[in-house]
C-alpha cells in the first residue's frame, strides 16, 4: 500500500550540550493511504512536538520524515511554506477560524491562497460543505456558530484543498461530547469515504476509538501500539483504556 | 534597579516608541524652526524698515504656539496611552511579582523623563539645522538678500521649546500616573484576551448610506463652487456642515460598500487574501469612523491652508510687481489741500520742503482727475435695478464718477505700458481693473449708455471697460474711470492729481529718496498720500509672510498629528491582530502575501482620509478663492505642488514606520 506518512528513527533535543532534553527518541512509525491513525500520550511524552515536526512547524534534530515521498526535513523554508498550504490540511483544538471572515470565507481561504480559480472554489466549498453538513451555516461568522459547527468548518477548511495528509491536533478538546461524537462521525466518513488519511493526536480515549490503530508515546519514545483490524469501536476503546491504564499517569485522569 | 528596567523596556519597545518618538522630535523640530523665525537671517534682512510687522508676527507666533502646544500635548498624551496599554501585561508580571504601584510610576517616570531628554535633544538639533533650510525658503519666498549669510542659533526658541515641552511631559506623568492607580491587577493580567464577537454592519444599508454621503458631498461640491459668490457666509457655514456629515456617513459606509462590491466580483473576492484584506478594513474603519473622519477635516483644513497661504504670497508678488510700474506715485486730494491748482508745482513746492527736486527723478508724468455732476447711477443707469438687488450696499445715488482727459491717461498709460485710447469728440472710456466693478460697467457699457457732461451727451467708444490704473496700488482696486476727450474737463471741479515718477540714479539714491519720502509721511502731511513701490513690497510682504508662516505651522502640526494618530491606530489594530496572521500562517500562508495584506491594509487606512482630503480640497481651495479674491488660478500649480511634497514627506515616513511597526508586531512570536 502506498505509504503517506515515513517517520524515521526521528529526534528532537531542547537545550545544549551540557543540558540536553530530548522530547522525541528514535521513533519510527508509517501511514499508509486512507488509514486513520490516532497519537495519543499524557502531556510533555512529545506528542505535540511529534505533529509539530510532522507538520512542519517545528524541525527535527535528526532523523527523516517523509510526506508523499519528500523528504520534508531537507526542504527550505519557502518549499515548507508552500508544501504546508498544499500537501497538508490542518485542524486545531481552538479552531483557528479567522472571526472576521464568514464560515464560507473562513473554508474559501484555504483555497485563494492557492490561487486557485475563483469559479472553481465556490463548486469545491459547497461540495465540502455539503458533505459535514454545513451548507445552512456558511454565511455566518465564527461568533455565532456553536463549538461543534466551528470544528466542522475547521475540516472543511483542511480538507478542502485535498491534502495528502490531514493534521488534527486535539480535535475535539473544546467540544461538548455530542458535537465530539458528529465531529468524529464526520471524520469517519471522510477517511472512508473520499480515503482521506487522518492523523489525529488526542489524549481522550474516546476520540481516539474511532481510529484504525493507535500509537502510544511516553517521554518521547513509543510505547505501545494498538490496531483496532475487525473490532468493533466498543471493544477498541475497551482496549485503548487497558493500555492507558497501563501508561499511568495523566490519561487517566481524563477517560 | 528600576532605571535599568526603564531603559531595557524601551529598549524592547523600541518599535512601539519609534512613532512616539518620532511624533515629539518632530513637534519640537517644527516648535523650534517658527518660534526662531525672527531671529533668523532672511526675517532680519526683509525687515530693515518693517520692525512692527515682525513685532506682530512673533507675537501672532506666540499665540499660535500656546495652540500648537495643547494640540500637541493631546496627541502626546494620547500616544503615551496607547503605548502604557500596550503594556498593561508587563505591568501585571510586575505587580504579581510584588512590585508597588509607585515603583511602576517610577519605572515610567525615568522612561517619560529618558525620552523627554532625547526627543528633546534631537529635536532641537533637527530644528536648528531645519531654521537654517527655512532661512533660505524665506529668502527666495520674499527676495531678502542673503549675501551675509550666517548660521542662526536662536536661544529664547531652544528654551521656550525647552519650557513647553517640559509643561507638556510633566502633563503625560500626571496621566500615567492617574491611570496606572487606576488599574486592577485582574485588568492588567487579562488585557490580552478579546473579544470574539465583532459588530456587523448590514450591508445593504451601507451601499444606501454610502450614495446618500455622496449625494450629500456632491450637492455641498455644487453649493460652494456654482452658488457661493464670496459673501453668503451663512451658506458657507451650512455646507462645511453638510460636509463634515457626508464625510462621517461616507467612512461610515465605506467599507461596507467596497465590500459589497468587491464580493459581487467573486473572481476578485476570492483571490489570495483579498476576502481577508476586506473584512479586515471593513472591522477596522467601523471602529475608527470618528477619528478617521476627524483627520479627514483636518488633512482637508491643511492643504487649504497651505496651499492658499502660499498662493496668497504668490498672487500678492505677482501684484505688486504688475500694478506698481513707476517708483514712486503721490496723489493729493483737492478735499484735504484747497490749495492746489493741478500744476506741477503744488507738487514740487512740497517735495522741495524734503530736499527733492525735478533732477531726482529720471521720469515723471502729471494727471488730473475731475468730478463733473455725475454718478454712477447715470453711468449705470441700465442696470441700476439690478445692482440694488445683488449688491444693497451700493450707494449709486452718491457715488460721484471721476474724469480724466484722454492726453493725461495716454501719459500715464504710456509710462505704466498699459493700453493707449484714442477717442473721438462725442465717445467716453471707462478704465477699470477692479473684477466686480469691471462686470457691472462691462454690462452697462454693452448697452451703450450715454452720459452727459455740461448738456452734451458722450456715448462709450468701447463695449467693455480697458484694463488700466493711474497710481501705485496693493491691489487690483481702480473703481473706474472715465476718460473723456480733452475739452470736456475744462470746465470740471479739479478732484485730485496724480504725480507719477521714477528715481533718477543708482540704489544709494534710491535709499535717500525712500528716506526722504518717508520723512514727508512721518511730518504728517496728510495732503499728499505716497505710494513707493519699495514701501508696498515691504508691507505686503511682511502681511503674506505672516500670513505664510502662520499657515504653515498650523498645517505641519494638524498633519502631524493627522499621520500620528493614524499611525496609533493601525499599531494597536496590528496588536489585536497577532493572533489572525497566526492563524494565517499555521494554514500555510506565505510571509510575502501576509506581508503584501498588511501593506494594503495600511496604505488604505492611510490612504483613504487623505484622497477625500484631496478631493475636499479641490473645491475647498477654489471656495477661498472667492472669499480671499485670489486672481490666477493658475498659480495654485506651484503652491499645491509644495503642499503635496510636505504631505508626502510627513505622511510618507508615518506610513513606513508604521508598516515596519506593524510587520514586527505581527510576526512577534513567528513559527520557525
Amino acid at each position: 500500500m502506498e505509504q503517506v506518512l515515513q517517520v524515521n528513527k526521528i529526534e528532537k533535543y531542547y537545550g545544549n550540550k551540557g543540558n540536553l532534553t530530548k522530547a522525541i527518541n528514535q521513533i519510527s512509525f508509517s501511514i499508509s493511504k486512507g488509514e486513520f491513525v490516532g497519537i495519543m500520550g499524557a502531556s510533555g511524552s512529545g506528542k505535540t512536538t511529534l505533529l509539530n515536526c510532522i507538520s512542519t512547524i517545528d524541525r527535527v534534530s535528526a532523523g527523516s520524515i517523509m510526506i508523499n515521498g519528500k523528504d520534508i526535513t531537507k526542504m527550505k523554508k519557502s518549499q515548507l511554506i508552500k508544501f504546508r498550504r498544499e500537501e497538508l490540511g490542518f485542524i486545531f483544538q481552538d479552531f483557528n477560524l479567522l472571526d472576521t471572515l464568514t464560515a464560507y470565507e473562513n473554508i474559501a481561504l484555504a483555497l485563494t491562497i492557492q490561487k486557485v480559480n475563483a469559479s472553481l472554489i465556490q463548486n469545491r466549498v459547497k461540495e465540502v460543505a455539503q458533505r459535514l453538513g454545513i451548507e445552512e451555516i456558511l454565511n455566518k461568522y465564527p461568533y455565532q456558530l456553536s463549538g461543534g459547527q466551528k470544528q466542522r468548518v475547521a475540516s472543511a477548511r483542511a480538507i478542502i484543498s485535498n491534502p495528502k495528509l490531514i493534521l488534527a491536533d486535539e480535535p475535539t478538546g473544546a467540544l461538548d461530547s455530542k458535537s465530539a461524537r458528529m465531529l468524529l462521525e464526520s471524520f469517519e466518513d471522510l477517511n472512508r469515504s473520499l480515503d482521506a488519511t487522518i492523523l489525529m493526536v488526542t489524549h481522550d480515549a474516546f476520540s481516539a476509538s474511532y481510529a484504525h490503530r493507535i500509537i502510544f508515546i511516553k517521554d518521547g519514545e513509543i510505547f505501545n501500539e494498538l490496531v483496532r483490524g475487525n473490532d468493533s469501536r466498543k471493544e477498541f476503546f475497551d482496549k485503548i483504556i487497558e493500555v492507558v491504564t497501563l501508561l499511568g499517569g495523566e490519561l487517566n485522569d481524563v477517560i | 534597579m528600576l532605571f535599568k528596567l526603564s531603559i531595557r523596556n524601551m529598549r524592547k519597545s523600541i518599535k512601539d516608541y519609534m512613532i512616539y518618538f518620532m511624533t515629539l522630535v518632530l513637534g519640537v523640530a517644527v516648535f523650534y524652526v517658527f518660534n526662531s523665525l525672527e531671529s533668523q537671517q532672511a526675517m532680519l534682512s526683509i525687515s530693515n524698515d518693517t520692525r512692527e510687522i515682525v513685532a506682530l508676527i512673533t507675537e501672532m507666533i506666540n499665540y499660535v504656539s500656546v495652540f500648537v502646544s495643547i494640540i500637541l500635548g493631546f496627541l502626546i498624551v494620547y500616544a503615551n496611552n496607547f503605548l502604557i496599554k500596550r503594556r498593561k501585561k508587563e505591568f501585571g508580571v510586575y505587580m504579581t511579582l510584588g512590585m508597588g504601584k509607585k515603583n511602576i510610576s517610577v519605572i515610567l517616570l525615568v522612561e517619560t523623563i529618558l525620552i523627554g531628554l532625547l526627543s528633546l535633544v534631537i529635536g532641537l538639533i533637527i530644528g536648528i539645522f531645519a531654521s537654517q533650510l527655512t532661512s533660505i525658503i524665506v529668502a527666495k519666498m520674499f527676495s531678502a538678500d542673503m549675501s551675509h549669510y550666517q548660521f542662526v542659533y536662536s536661544s529664547a526658541a531652544t528654551f521656550k521649546s525647552i519650557l513647553y515641552f517640559g509643561i507638556i511631559y510633566l502633563i503625560v506623568m500626571v496621566f500615567n500616573m492617574i491611570s496606572i492607580g487606576r488599574y486592577q491587577l485582574i485588568d492588567l493580567l487579562q488585557a490580552h484576551r478579546k473579544n470574539e464577537s465583532i459588530k456587523t454592519k448590514n450591508l445593504g444599508i451601507c451601499v444606501l448610506l454610502f450614495l446618500v454621503s455622496v449625494g450629500m458631498l456632491a450637492f455641498a461640491y455644487y453649493q460652494v463652487t456654482q452658488v457661493f459668490n464670496g459673501s453668503q457666509i451663512e451658506l458657507l457655514g451650512q455646507m462645511i456642515l453638510v460636509g463634515c456629515v457626508g464625510t462621517f456617513l461616507l467612512f461610515y459606509s465605506l467599507s461596507g460598500f467596497i465590500l459589497r462590491v468587491v464580493q459581487m466580483n467573486k473572481g476578485h473576492y476570492l483571490k489570495g487574501l483579498n476576502c481577508f484584506v476586506l473584512r479586515q478594513m471593513n472591522a477596522t474603519i467601523n471602529t475608527t469612523v470618528v477619528s478617521i473622519s476627524i483627520i479627514c477635516l483636518l488633512q482637508f483644513f491643511t492643504i487649504c491652508i497651505l496651499s492658499t497661504a502660499f498662493a496668497i504670497n504668490e498672487t500678492i508678488k505677482k501684484d505688486l510687481r504688475d500694478l506698481n510700474p513707476v517708483d514712486v506715485s503721490i496723489t493729493s486730494y483737492v478735499s484735504m489741500n484747497e490749495g492746489i491748482q493741478g500744476n506741477e508745482s503744488d507738487v514740487f513746492d512740497v517735495l522741495n520742503k524734503v530736499d527733492i527736486t525735478s533732477a531726482d527723478f529720471s521720469e515723471y508724468t502729471f494727471a488730473n482727475v475731475y468730478n463733473a455732476n455725475v454718478y454712477m447711477k447715470d453711468s449705470l443707469a441700465p442696470i441700476v435695478d439690478e445692482i440694488h438687488d445683488s449688491f444693497p450696499y451700493l450707494q449709486l445715488d452718491d457715488a460721484e464718477e471721476t474724469f480724466m482727459s484722454v492726453s493725461d491717461y495716454n501719459k500715464i498709460a504710456k509710462q505704466f505700458g498699459n493700453e493707449q485710447i484714442e477717442l473721438a469728440n462725442n465717445q467716453y472710456a471707462a478704465i477699470c481693473d477692479y473684477d466686480n466693478m469691471k462686470n457691472l460697467r462691462d454690462k452697462s457699457l454693452s448697452k451703450g449708455t450715454p452720459i452727459t457732461i455740461n448738456g452734451q451727451s458722450l456715448v462709450p467708444k468701447y463695449d467693455h471697460c480697458i484694463y488700466g490704473f493711474v497710481v501705485n496700488s496693493a491691489s487690483h482696486m481702480n473703481m473706474g474711470i472715465i476718460v473723456v476727450p480733452d475739452q470736456f474737463v475744462m470746465n470740471m471741479e479739479l478732484r485730485a492729481m496724480h504725480f507719477n515718477a521714477d528715481y533718477a540714479g543708482d540704489q544709494e539714491h534710491t535709499k535717500l529718496m525712500e528716506e526722504r519720502f518717508r520723512t514727508l509721511e512721518e511730518n504728517g502731511d496728510l495732503a499728499y498720500t505716497v505710494y513707493s513701490r519699495i514701501a508696498m513690497a515691504e508691507n505686503a510682504t511682511g502681511l503674506t509672510a505672516l500670513f505664510v508662516f502662520i499657515g504653515l505651522y498650523l498645517g505641519i502640526i494638524f498633519l502631524i498629528s493627522g499621520a500620528a494618530i493614524l499611525a496609533l491606530k493601525q499599531l494597536s489594530e496590528s496588536s489585536d491582530n497577532v493572533e489572525r496572521y497566526k492563524i494565517l500562517r499555521k494554514i500555510g500562508t506565505s510571509e510575502r502575501m501576509i506581508n503584501h495584506s498588511l501593506f494594503v491594509q495600511i496604505g488604505i487606512f492611510f490612504a483613504m482620509p487623505l484622497s477625500l482630503a484631496c478631493i475636499h480640497s479641490i473645491f475647498g481651495i477654489q471656495v477661498a478663492n472667492k472669499l480671499l479674491a485670489l486672481f490666477n488660478q493658475n498659480d495654485m500649480l506651484a503652491p499645491i505642488a509644495i503642499t503635496a511634497i510636505f504631505i508626502i514627506m510627513i505622511y510618507g515616513s508615518y506610513f513606513v514606520i508604521t508598516y515596519l511597526g506593524s510587520r514586527s508586531i505581527i510576526k512577534e512570536d513567528s513559527m520557525v
